[in-house]
């Protein structure tokens, strides 16, 4: 077949990699884990950690080597596991985080910085070990390198568990404080999600839930600097036209997630499971959501507008995304974090940003309060009522949200909290602390909503 | 899918006598056959496409990589080898 791409879009695709930070930014095999249930942690730990080093041998590999052979950086390979809590009632906590310190040190022997599914998935009530699980967490995160957890505590067709919630806040503050002499940041590796994806491959909320396959490959995409420089360039167009433009640059992007996803799943020997069109920022320059919202024309991100640009943002990514793969999947939508965003950081530090600005935010875009450093003082009543703010949010619109919130210890509003890599860095934001303590101290479950009937 | 053996040679630097030369000379000592060739200065930058058939060479793909590079910086030019797939995927359907 004779070679029909023209000049101009090989330099184009050179530039994307080379200019504009395109990369694939994650390769995240899920791994089931149900068949490795023994008598106590050590046994079961023992077998999870045989079986993650035996399927995922060979992923960091097969990565470089498609980033070798394609020119695309792939920049994380990681591992998503069964949500550890199914695989745990009847066990203690002792037990419980010796299962944990099994997967931390797959995650290592395998070499993927991230590894998730130190997870319960809870939304309509607690199973004994869903609840073990979650006591364990704050020692778990402080004890692990790359142990991700994620708690999800609410679903559209469930309602939201307000036992959960109320707990939750308890364990965010005490995971900072396990952690306050790294600022917090087991917190970071902490996801409290209400309808959380399955097969989502992003860290820190991955886990392989219960209707997969075996084993399965997800990718996740990325390239806000690509988008970035097309809105850049044309600062003349109206939002139709801009719209047509992000929606043709999308494309392009999940076409080499595509690629990328199928050639590892081929040389894997494990099935492609799903392409997440997320717009994912990193720290470094040029790499930012914020942006892209800046270009379209908003003098700082957190302004009036903001929530506008960012829905057409997204509903642009994802259109030109869907035509672009056969199986979309996982989050797929733009994250707005803020310390791994450095349009976002800089917006929170000169206070154009926050914290409720940025829940509406959380309306039309993937995911929520993402990586946001709040003062350690908090109350963990506060921390449980942003939890539930977000999870209704998710829980009527039908969408995924998610809340990881770093309550820095001895930080208050204006300091920052240091976590490093793609982490980043982030301001202390200011929260609103009228108290929600009897609000939240009511606990139960907040019904499903009446769209939730549509059978 | 199938995976071909076809790669994609961009190489991006100032002008200078040679540049044909010394990438050729690299192709012909791995035995890479070059399908099509094309050159042209953008923006002041010397660029040149090149459409290669890997399936005879005689190196594997990381050393031919290496050898390219070092003939780059030689010559004082950024020589990029890509898989051609990763071009059909992001501009064709």
């Amino acid at each position: 077949m004779p070679f029909k791409v023209s000049k101009e879009e090989i330099l184009e695709t050179i530039n994307m990699v080379q200019g504009q930070n395109l990369d694939i930014r994650t390769i995240t095999m899920g791994i089931n884990l149900l068949d490795c249930r023994e008598e106590d942690g050590k046994k079961t730990g023992r077998r999870v950690y045989d079986k993650i080093t035996r399927l995922a041998r060979d992923l960091v590999g097969v990565g470089e080597e498609i980033q070798r052979d394609y020119g695309i950086p792939i920049i994380n390979k990681r591992i998503s596991v069964t949500p550890i809590a199914m695989l745990v009632n009847g066990l203690g906590e002792d037990d419980i985080f010796a299962i944990a310190l099994e997967l931390d040190r797959a995650a290592a022997q395998v070499g993927v910085n991230f590894l998730g599914g130190f997870s319960a998935l809870v939304h309509k009530g607690y199973s004994s070990g869903d609840y073990n699980l979650m006591q364990t967490i704050p020692r778990v995160l402080a004890a692990t390198e790359r142990v991700c957890s994620s708690v999800n505590l609410g679903t559209t067709k469930s309602g939201i568990n307000m036992d959960a919630v109320y707990d939750m806040g308890k364990i965010i503050k005490a995971t900072a404080q396990a952690t306050a002499d790294r600022d917090g940041l087991g917190c970071a590796k902490l996801v409290v999600f209400c309808n959380a994806a399955e097969d989502n491959p992003f860290m820190a909320g991955a886990f392989h839930g219960p209707g997969e396959p075996e084993t399965v490959l997800n990718i996740g995409i990325s390239g806000p600097g690509v988008v970035a420089t097309v809105v850049k360039n044309n600062p003349g167009c109206d939002l139709g036209e801009l719209a047509h433009l992000i929606k043709n640059t999308a494309f392009k992007i999940t076409r080499t997630g595509e690629l990328v996803g199928r050639v590892a799943s081929k040389r894997l020997g494990v099935p492609f499971g799903i392409l997440d069109l997320s717009l994912a920022p990193t720290p470094a320059v040029g790499d930012s959501v914020a942006d892209i919202l800046e270009a379209m024309g908003l003098e700082r991100v957190g302004g009036p507008g903001s929530t506008a640009a960012l829905a057409m943002l997204n509903d642009a990514v994802k259109k030109g995304g869907a035509m672009a793969s056969s199986y979309v999947g996982g989050l797929s939508g733009a994250f707005i974090p803020v310390s791994e965003d450095a349009g976002m950081i800089r917006a929170a530090a000169e206070g154009a940003l926050s914290i409720e600005k940025l829940e509406a935010m959380t309306a039309v875009c993937s995911v929520g309060l993402d990586m946001i450093a709040i003062p350690g003082d908090t109350s963990e009543y506060t921390i449980s009522a942003i939890i539930a703010d977000e999870a209704a949010i998710g829980m009527i619109n039908r969408k995924t949200t998610a809340v990881r919130i770093i309550p820095a210890p001895g930080k208050k509003p204006g300091d920052w909290v240091e976590f490093g890599g793609l982490l980043g860095r982030a301001p202390v934001m200011p929260v609103n602390n009228c108290s929600p303590a009897h609000f939240i101290a009511r606990k139960g479950r907040i019904p499903a909503p009446i769209h939730s009937l549509n059978n | 899918m199938e995976e071909g053996n076809r790669l994609i040679i961009t190489v991006l630097g100032h002008d200078r006598v040679g540049i044909i030369y010394g990438i050729s000379g690299v192709l012909a000592n791995t035995n890479v056959n070059i399908l099509d060739i094309s050159q042209t200065i953008l923006q002041g930058f010397f660029t040149m496409v090149m459409v290669v058939d890997f399936s005879h060479s005689t190196v594997d793909l990381a050393q031919l990589k290496q050898l390219l590079d070092q003939k780059g910086q030689e010559l004082g030019l950024q020589v990029t080898v890509q898989h051609e797939d990763i071009f059909r995927y992001m501009h064709r359907i």
